[in-house]
């Protein structure tokens, strides 16, 4: 049986709230939005620090040009627009008026991934933490679920230098009551023996599940949630290696570029073990439910059981007690002969 | 067969029919952006653009670009009652699988000429084309529609400039000005006027005229045809929502689906 979550508010519901909340301590956040202030809900904190809320129109280079501009002049700006726009659009800025000089912008986008559904993709967003991820000295962050983007908001505002925040659009399951979420650090959730499951935002409460469904068949399967792509936890990632000899990861981003190519870095260049990926192939989606697309595009717990079997075959043996037997299908099924 | 403007009337009253049904069926869509736009894209379709929805990959075709991809389900419309699809299939607006994407994409719809969403890259994207018929020696025509909000991005005034600077007389640009971008009215987030100064001072030819007035769409239309040597802007003053009493001049309306109840009402208002 894998467990049922209780849906908490959106990632970017509790952005905006936690910017309200900083608004209220720290006269010098200021923030930028580009004509989507009503989906991105910064104009949450428009309403109520009108002097220190910015709205510049559909403009999103222009925008991330005078983020850059007001912290020069001491001011810490939140900018925020869908991943896409942001990322897409104002790419050139965020590089020449904030990573390159060290301006101390944060960039928080919404809208990340596929799950925003129906409006397709050229609203959705599956390489934005690949581009946040490249540039020098950024920090880049996928949080889960409420109480984890909150406690990330605010560590974004203490942290001096450039910071990307990916928050998204459908209302996210409940992870975590409150907690301390350091730059830098995984999380363990569960831990496990046989595999290691590493996944962020949206699919940590898939990656849940899927130890869920590995322990009925007898896998023991760790959780690390790696909401911190850069950095990351490197030595959370060698231990994994170390430890439960074959990793999965999954996240709601291209496979190219974001945690799963940073978790496989980090295993190349220490102890080198099987990975399988869960993750947006190398292709646009589409137009649909975000739960249609989640099992079209691969992003379910069930996606995730699939590979930590198919990671356990590479990994040279079989784990667990009987139930394990089943995992790569029934005892006196033929082989496929294409199968290794 | 071209219509004359008499008979576009009722085939706009059927494309806000349409916008109403397709919107409230998927559940989401943009209904504020779209029912302002009927006038413009119906005459483009029914009179002024030269098409053949039987032969859509004709080389001398006209292509029209909507780069405010958000107000899609007019074009949607239009393609459906012109023949190029199954009216029948318009309900499928936005479900899995379906050719009518959230926004317009190429990969569904081959008749569509360009995969928008991200604003602002319309007009580069007609400059190009444009580019390509004159080098190709063919008089087909490209016409671009944006939204007012839309021209806020800093491309299309790079794309405004180039295309005035090198006099593309084969492009016309359609401005749907219909003073409402997402967050509020545009001239509270970022004014535009004087709009069709900026065109003029970048050497287009520059109209502006009712854009909900048939007559003065059909003109303006075809009067872009005839100018030689400039690109063509015809700023259309229209009024976001038209059609439905309830829609109209709020910006709530940008991105709201209406329910059922409210689609009833709105059908109601457009009449048969
Ligand atoms: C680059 C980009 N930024 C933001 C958006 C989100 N967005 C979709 S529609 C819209 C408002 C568009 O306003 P306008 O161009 O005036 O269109 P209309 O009012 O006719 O719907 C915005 C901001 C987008 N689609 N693309």
């Amino acid at each position: 049986m894998v467990r049922e979550f209780t849906l908490g508010p959106a990632t970017r519901e509790a952005y905006a709230a936690a910017l309200v909340e900083l608004g209220r301590t720290n006269p010098n956040v200021v923030v930028i939005d580009a004509d989507l202030s009503k989906s991105t809900y910064t104009a949450k904190f428009g309403k109520e620090f009108p002097d220190r809320f910015f709205n510049v129109g559909i403009a999103e280079a222009n925008m991330v040009g005078i983020a850059g501009g007001l912290a020069h002049s001491g001011k810490i700006p939140f900018c925020s627009s869908f991943a896409a726009f942001m990322m897409c659009k104002a790419y050139d800025q965020i590089r020449i008026a904030v990573a390159y000089p060290k301006e101390n912008v944060k960039i928080v986008t919404t809208h990340g991934g596929i799950s925003l559904g129906e409006d397709g993709p050229s609203q959705m967003s599956i390489e934005d933490v690949a581009l946040a991820a490249t540039l020098p000295g950024f920090v880049v962050c996928v949080p889960a679920d409420e109480a984890q983007t909150k406690d990330l908001v605010k560590r974004a505002a203490a942290h001096v230098g450039g910071v990307y925040i990916r928050a998204g659009r459908p209302k996210a399951p409940k992870i975590y009551d409150g907690g301390e979420f350091p730059f830098g650090k995984m999380r363990r959730l569960e831990d496990g023996k046989d595999l290691t499951i590493i996944a962020n935002g949206l699919m940590v409460a898939e990656a849940l599940k899927a130890c869920d469904a590995l322990r009925d068949d007898g896998i023991a399967a760790r959780v690390l949630d790696g909401y911190s792509v850069k950095p990351l936890d490197v030595e959370a990632v060698e231990r994994a290696a170390q430890e439960t000899g074959a990793l999965v990861v999954a996240e709601e981003h291209s496979r190219i570029g974001g945690l799963g190519a940073a978790v496989a870095q980090a295993l190349a260049e220490t102890t080198p073990a099987p990975m399988e990926q869960v993750a947006v192939q190398d292709t646009y989606a589409e137009s649909a439910t975000p739960a249609q697309l989640f099992e079209k595009y691969g992003l379910t717990w069930r996606h995730i059981v699939t590979a930590a079997r198919k990671v356990l075959g590479r990994k040279g043996r079989r784990s667990g007690g009987d139930g394990a037997a089943t995992a790569t299908g029934p005892a006196d099924a033929e082989p496929h002969p294409f199968e290794v | 067969m071209p219509l004359s403007v008499d008979d576009i009337v009722p085939k706009c009253r059927e494309m806000r029919r349409d916008i109403i049904e397709m919107i409230t069926a998927a559940g989401s869509g943009h209904p504020g952006g779209s029912l302002s736009a009927v006038e413009l894209i119906a005459a483009l379709y029914y009179r002024v653009m030269r098409h053949d929805p039987a032969n859509p990959q004709w080389a001398a075709r006209d292509r029209f670009i909507l780069s405010k991809g958000h107000g899609c389900p007019t074009m949607y419309s239009a393609m459906a009652r012109s023949g190029y699809f199954d009216p029948a299939t318009l309900s499928s607006l936005r479900k899995m699988g379906s050719p009518l994407q959230g926004h317009p994409d190429r990969r569904f719809m081959p008749a569509v000429e360009a995969s928008t969403g991200s604003l602002g890259n319309g007009l580069s994207i007609g400059i190009g084309i444009g580019h390509a018929l004159k080098l190709d020696k063919t008089d087909a025509r490209v016409w671009v529609m944006v939204g007012d909000g839309e021209c806020q991005e800093g491309q299309i005034w790079e794309a405004a400039m180039y295309a005035g600077a090198h006099g593309l007389d084969n492009v016309t640009l359609i401005v749907d000005y219909n003073k409402k971008q997402l967050d509020d009215m545009v001239r509270n987030i970022l004014p535009l006027d004087p709009l069709g100064g900026k065109f003029a001072a970048m050497n287009w030819h520059v109209m502006e005229i009712d854009g909900h007035n048939l007559h003065s769409v059909v003109e303006a239309l075809e009067e872009s045809r005839r100018i030689k040597g400039r690109p063509t802007a015809i700023i259309a003053h229209t009024i976001t929502g038209k059609g439905v009493s309830f829609m109209e001049n709020d910006p709530k309306w940008h991105g709201v689906a209406p329910t059922k109840d409210e689609c009833t009402k709105a059908l109601a208002e457009i009449g048969a």
